[in-house]
């Protein structure tokens, strides 16, 4: 039982990693009508930059602010030269353009901090572990991950229903041609949302690289997850974008903590624990073929 | 007529090129040159597949590369419990001779496409193309998640699989092999899209809805074209393995399914040959570039970037002068 509530919590942990992400991708989707695979890749540099500024100056706010502030600039960076071309193309141009994006951050960030993984160490005011539920020690870092989640998920849901820049956004979704045609500078408010949404990249790269090891490629793993999320929550909604994530955080980490245990009982240990690893992978997309099956359009369809 | 001639010239003279490949490099000294046809040719297939999907139907895949590691896959299998004389799955012994590991390879390629197939294919468009991607994924993590054979770092075998008259170690020979297996796949799929069922598959690209309104079902015909569009990795998949006698995760990772419709693309959709220039295009560039120096991706994306930017029809539409 106890294991249970920690691995509960562990789960909400990485959803909300996923939802950081999610939110970002599943934004510019519903706006821009842009899948941007290079999305990984803003958190990826976050992840970085934070590690390092945190290694020079041993501040973890101030590498926190860093990475958010360079994976913003570089995102806005990214859609003023290149991703704004791209908005009137098809997915397949926009894929495929992107794709060559991620070539090159993952080997510029090879360049600039090498192939070495980096560890990022956990601040001193973030450290040990509370004991909230009876008999479950829970460490504080985690638990600050889940708060700055749920700030985020509830800024972005007044900033989106409440202020007048969210009204041009969900109006920019439904009706682009329409929100031009009164006057608005759709460009810059494109330019605007997608550095939104890398700032929230950078966020969470910045936030996990105490926990996991930063290093080239950790983007695209998390990119094809954030997919998933998207996918099962619906794309262009960010309630579905919450959803989803909350479903494959607590799914991918159940599994990672139960399946290799569970196959142990079928087979040998020493396959069951490669193979229990593999099918852990695969569980957040068995669960979206599930998903996909019952509703093809996903849990929240957007309107884009 | 007279861009007619001009294709006809472009596609003699790359063939005559290709076919005398081995005596240049004989020539030239640079032995090298028949692997990297040999593997232009095997990518060529499996992208000529995926240009049926992209070109002529409009579904962007982004998976393909499963169903060619899944190919590469059952031939490294088979050649695995063929050397220790084991049971796959305690039934099916192995094998080493190529007329059934190669037809074995495509049969559970077209098998796992018409799975993936008949549930990606619930969706359209974007969600089409991370669906393919996640499913292609899910191949990847399962071969890692294998240590019987070789999870992580892969599993190689001694010889290529037997072809009757032809000597295994013959790399030339192989080549050759290949090279035929790229004629035959580009003649079928040319026959093919110009079939009734080609014509259909058009129809479904400009309009899925007006081919219902006609009385076809768009969707049967979508998933017997991404069923073979699966098999046709699958082979390509199974002269990978032979090629390099050895398969690894790396043939089902997520950036050789982007390498595949790169291929496509950067070769000129919806053309057929089109993808053949573009697998030579990618294979020459990446060996060039690698020899120049270890950050050749850095190159590589920015380059992938601006072609997708700049250009509209792909190197066979430069080199043709199709509109």
């Amino acid at each position: 039982m106890t294991l249970l509530a920690e691995q509960l919590l562990n789960g909400l942990q990485y959803g909300v990693t996923l939802f950081l992400l999610a939110a970002g991708l599943t934004l510019v989707f519903g706006i821009m009508g842009l899948i941007n695979l290079a999305h990984g890749s803003l958190y990826m540099v976050g992840a970085f930059v934070a590690a390092r500024t945190q290694a020079g100056s041993g501040s973890f706010l101030m590498a926190v602010g860093a990475g958010m502030a360079v994976a913003a600039f570089v995102g806005m960076l990214m859609e003023v030269t290149i991703l704004r071309r791209l908005y009137f193309r098809d997915h397949l141009d926009q894929v495929l353009a992107t794709f060559g994006l991620i070539l090159f951050f993952n080997e510029a960030m090879a360049m600039l901090f090498g192939r070495q993984p980096m560890m990022a160490a956990i601040p001193d005011f973030l450290s040990g572990s509370v004991t909230f539920i009876p008999g479950v020690p829970y460490p504080i870092y985690r638990l600050a991950i889940i708060a700055v989640g749920a700030a985020v998920a509830a800024i972005l849901y007044g900033l989106i229903v409440h202020t007048r820049i969210g009204m041009l956004v969900r109006a920019g979704a439904t009706h682009r041609d329409m929100v031009r045609a009164l006057g608005v500078r759709i460009g810059v408010l494109y330019t605007l949302v997608f550095g939104l949404g890398a700032l929230l990249a950078g966020l969470a790269g910045a936030m996990v690289g105490p926990l996991l090891s930063v290093q080239v490629g950790m983007g695209d793993r998390i990119l094809i997850s954030t997919f998933v999320v998207i996918v099962i929550g619906g794309l262009g909604s960010i309630r579905g974008a919450l959803a989803g994530a909350m479903l494959v955080g607590m799914v991918d980490t159940l599994a990672r903590a139960y399946l290799p245990a569970l196959l142990k009982l079928v087979m040998a240990a020493s396959d069951a624990d490669g193979f229990g690893a593999g099918l852990s992978s695969m569980a957040s997309m068995m669960l979206m073929a599930v998903v996909l099956i019952i509703r093809p359009r996903g849990l929240f369809p957007g309107h884009g | 007529m007279v861009e007619a001639i001009r294709r006809r010239l472009v596609i003699a003279s790359t063939a005559l090129l290709m076919l005398a490949l081995p005596l240049v490099a004989d020539r030239l000294a640079m032995p090298d040159l028949v692997a990297l046809g040999t593997q232009v040719a095997i990518y060529a297939v499996a992208a000529v597949g995926l240009d049926l999907l992209i070109g002529y139907t409009g579904l962007s895949s982004f998976g393909h590369a499963g169903f060619f590691g899944l190919g590469g896959y059952v031939v490294g299998i088979l050649a695995f419990h063929a050397a220790d004389g084991s049971l796959f799955l305690g039934v099916v012994p192995g094998a080493t001779a190529a007329w059934i590991a190669w037809p074995a390879a495509i049969l559970i390629s077209a098998l796992a496409a018409l799975a993936i197939g008949a549930l990606s294919l619930r969706t359209s468009g974007v969600s089409f193309i991370m669906i393919t991607l996640a499913f292609a994924q899910m191949l990847f993590y399962l071969f890692v998640s294998i240590k019987t054979y070789g999870g992580d770092d892969g599993l190689g075998f001694r010889r290529r699989n037997a072809l009757p008259w032809i000597n295994p170690r013959d790399d030339v020979a192989f080549y050759y092999v290949c090279l035929a297996v790229l004629a035959l796949v580009l003649a079928a799929c040319h026959r093919l899209v110009r079939s009734r069922f080609g014509i259909v598959l058009l129809g479904i690209k400009q309009n899925e809805r007006r081919m219902a309104a006609i009385g076809l079902d768009g969707g049967r015909y979508k998933l017997a074209v991404f069923t073979l569009a699966g098999a046709i990795a699958g082979l390509a998949g199974a002269l990978q393995a032979n090629l390099l006698r050895f398969v690894s995760p790396d043939m089902l990772h997520w950036t050789m399914s982007g390498d595949f419709m790169v291929m496509v693309v950067l070769g000129g959709v919806g053309t057929l040959v089109g993808p053949v220039f573009g697998a030579a295009a990618m294979v020459l560039l990446q060996s060039w570039l690698t020899q120049w120096t270890e950050h050749w991706m850095i190159v590589m994306g920015p380059v992938l970037v601006a072609v997708i930017l700049l250009t509209r029809r792909g190197i066979w539409g430069a080199l043709a002068g199709r509109r």
